[in-house]
């Protein structure tokens, strides 16, 4: 205990340097910890983009191609599938319910989803969390109506009632716009830190009425064009008598890809089979956890990249607390002999070094954990709103814990480079202070 | 007492690779003697301090200390036998400066516990010890907490004084305590230190090159006539 006492005074006599290394460990520990944080909480935000949806349905490609597609709105589909597969697949018994996802078009860079009132019910992602409206409806009967999701909302800065147009295809620039059909804002998501907070969400019909008037996938020209008013005029004049064909002008021939809930889980591969075997046309249904699984694993390369670099950080750190300790011992010789001469021997005098080292390295972890808390409570605000990344303010995990406690023997295991010299050094030197 | 506190037979020493440093065919200390060593550099006697403190051990010859024969000892026995029985008392700066006066008198009893035992029969607890000492080294109480590097010189050796008295060791070695104090406060301080081995009933083995305090002394000895190995140049 009084070895502890000294060392602890010792340190204190030579507090500017130990307040610098300290606060070197400190920020190297607060660093591990907080990309350790985001890694975690990064990958559990990646699991969590999409849940309580059994199967992903695409045309027949690769499974984290269909899943970038469908639930990343990242790339593009290689073929569309059939209407008609889609509502033989949402009639089956074992579905509960099915989205279809029609993708394509885009809007100022921000993908445009075209599907059915079904995504606002049954659509989950995170722990199984709904879609909520912060503002208005989703949209209903009208086919230009457009729901925003929120940071679509949020960047260019439009409200309910604002108006939008559509173009064609999804490059950044677009050569081909919808301008003829505007669309109104009608209702607007609460963030939920997944894709959907970047995609504009419009009805199937919607997304049929702006290609209503193409032929061979170019627009219309001259008076063959037909716009927004003259569509709304065409659905009035449907509702007022049953014509199938006139009815069917709005509906769709084609989606991108559809999702399934099913009544029970346990019957996920028999339909998972039945539709990778579907004699209508090539389909792929996959299971979503398992394609995350698959896609993390693409991107654990540059996210272990990072959690070692920040490992090299400490050990930066302990380097820096090696240094000062290694360099603090000549002129510290004096204080080794007068232990030694009344009475230190030379093994305490090395257990002298490593307390220090010890007490450096919890000072620093203590105050990197501090560190870590203060910059957590500064930015777990910001980071939910613009990342929608939540990093809770909770306690260390276990594996924190044993990242610490690793990073306290690593110091441990340093102190005994200036113990053992000490050690060796007091023996040679003796009694001896006439430095 | 038959036996002297300290008896050298015999002893050389030399550092590896080099010539012979100490050799020393006979000296010893009487308990309660005062012995005046006179030492000029180069003589050796830092070595000697080594050897008697058991820090370095003796290539030949014997050194026993209260009738314990040093070079039969571990080095770690060698420490604790140190720690227990003799005190130091060195040139100036020989206190840890981040320590409160107190402490660096209590340290000896941190690092040996038969002295901390003694420390306590004799006074109420190590503390008090200390508290005791300072004050009869003059030391008023209102600088005992105070950290030693706030001190002047003459009261940091003071305070080194009582540091290598507390617990009562047998043995009191003194490095040249005296060489960073004017001549008056010079004289005070050995006679300070002589009453207080004497209440504490130590021997004090007291090394210098100022021939002028060996008066003080029951005895006086040079190392140049103790250590053959320091006479040979002159022969040649």
């Amino acid at each position: 205990m009084h070895l502890l006492r000294l060392a602890l005074a010792s340190l204190a006599n030579r507090r500017f340097i130990a307040v610098l290394t300290v606060f070197a460990i400190a920020l190297s520990v607060a660093l591990l910890l907080a990309v350790e944080r985001v890694r975690t909480e990064a990958r559990a935000s990646f699991a969590s983009t999409i849940s309580g949806t059994d199967l992903v349905v695409g045309a027949r490609s690769g499974s984290v191609n269909l899943l970038l597609y469908s639930v990343f709105r990242i790339g593009n589909a290689t073929n569309n599938i059939r209407w008609e597969s889609f509502e033989h697949f949402a009639n089956h018994p074992q579905v509960s319910w099915a989205i279809p996802l029609s993708l394509g078009d885009s809007h100022r860079g921000y993908r445009v989803l075209g599907t059915s009132q079904a995504y606002f019910e049954h659509y989950r992602y995170g722990r199984r969390q709904a879609l909520q409206l912060a503002e208005g409806r989703p949209f209903g009967g009208d086919p230009f109506e457009v729901v925003l999701g929120a940071e679509v909302a949020r960047t260019l800065g439009y409200q309910l009632g604002s108006e939008l147009v559509l173009a064609h295809g999804v490059a950044r620039v677009s050569l081909v716009e919808h301008d003829d059909k505007p669309f109104t804002v009608v209702g607007i998501l609460a963030p939920t830190g997944t894709p959907v907070d970047r995609t504009l969400h419009i009805s199937l019909a919607g997304m049929e009425a702006l290609h209503v008037d193409w032929r061979n996938g170019v627009p219309a020209q001259g008076a063959a064009r037909i716009d927004a008013e003259r569509v709304r005029a065409l659905l009035r004049d449907c509702q007022n008598g049953p014509d199938d064909a006139c009815r069917s002008i709005l509906q769709p021939k084609a989606i991108t890809a559809f999702l399934l809930g099913l009544n029970n889980r346990v019957a996920t591969f028999g339909l998972q089979r039945a539709i990778n075997e579907y004699r209508g046309e090539p389909l792929l249904a996959i299971l979503p956890g398992v394609a995350l699984q698959e896609l993390w694993s693409l991107m654990s390369v540059a996210e272990r990249a990072l959690f070692v670099v920040s490992l090299f950080v400490v050990l930066t750190g302990l380097v820096g607390m090696l240094t000062a300790i290694l360099a603090s011992l000549a002129e510290r010789r004096r204080e080794m002999a007068i232990l030694r001469s009344v009475g230190a021997r030379p093994w305490h005098i090395g257990g002298l070094l490593m307390l220090e080292a010890t007490a450096l390295a919890l000072a620093g972890i203590a105050l990197g954990l501090g560190l870590l808390y203060l910059g957590i409570a500064l930015a777990q605000a910001p980071l939910q709103a613009h990342y929608g990344l939540y990093l809770p303010l909770a306690l260390p995990s276990l594996h924190e814990w044993q990242l610490l406690g690793g990073i306290l023997c690593a110091a441990i295991l340093m102190g005994l480079v200036p113990a053992w010299r000490a050690y060796r050094q007091s023996l040679a030197d003796g009694l001896s202070i006439h430095l | 007492m038959s036996e002297p506190l300290l008896h050298l037979t015999d002893v050389g020493f030399a550092w590896p690779g080099q010539p012979a440093l100490l050799d020393i065919p006979a000296f010893s200390l009487a308990r309660g003697e005062t012995l005046f060593l006179h030492g000029p550099s180069g003589s050796g006697k830092t070595t000697l301090l080594g050897l008697l403190g058991g820090v370095h051990r003796a290539d030949r010859g014997s050194i026993r200390l209260l009738g314990c024969e040093l070079g039969g000892l571990s080095s770690a026995a060698r420490d604790r036998f140190r720690a227990d029985h003799s005190g130091y008392l060195f040139q100036q700066f020989n206190l840890l400066p981040f320590l409160a006066v107190r402490d660096n008198v209590t340290l000896p009893c941190r690092f040996s516990r038969l002295r901390a035992e003694r420390a306590r029969q004799r006074h109420a607890g190590v503390t008090q010890a200390a508290t005791e000492l300072l004050r009869r080294l003059g030391l008023p109480d209102d600088l005992h907490a105070r950290r030693a590097s706030s001190l002047s010189i003459g009261q940091q050796q003071r305070v080194a004084a009582a540091r290598a008295l507390i617990g009562q060791p047998e043995l009191v070695i003194a490095d040249e305590p005296t060489s960073a104090l004017d001549a008056d406060s010079r004289e005070a301080f050995i006679n300070l230190l002589f009453e207080e081995c004497r209440a504490a009933q130590a021997s004090l083995l007291f090394v210098s090159h100022d021939r002028s305090l060996a008066p003080l002394f029951d005895r006086s000895l040079s190392l140049l006539d103790l250590n053959r190995a320091a006479r040979l140049p002159e022969i040649r």
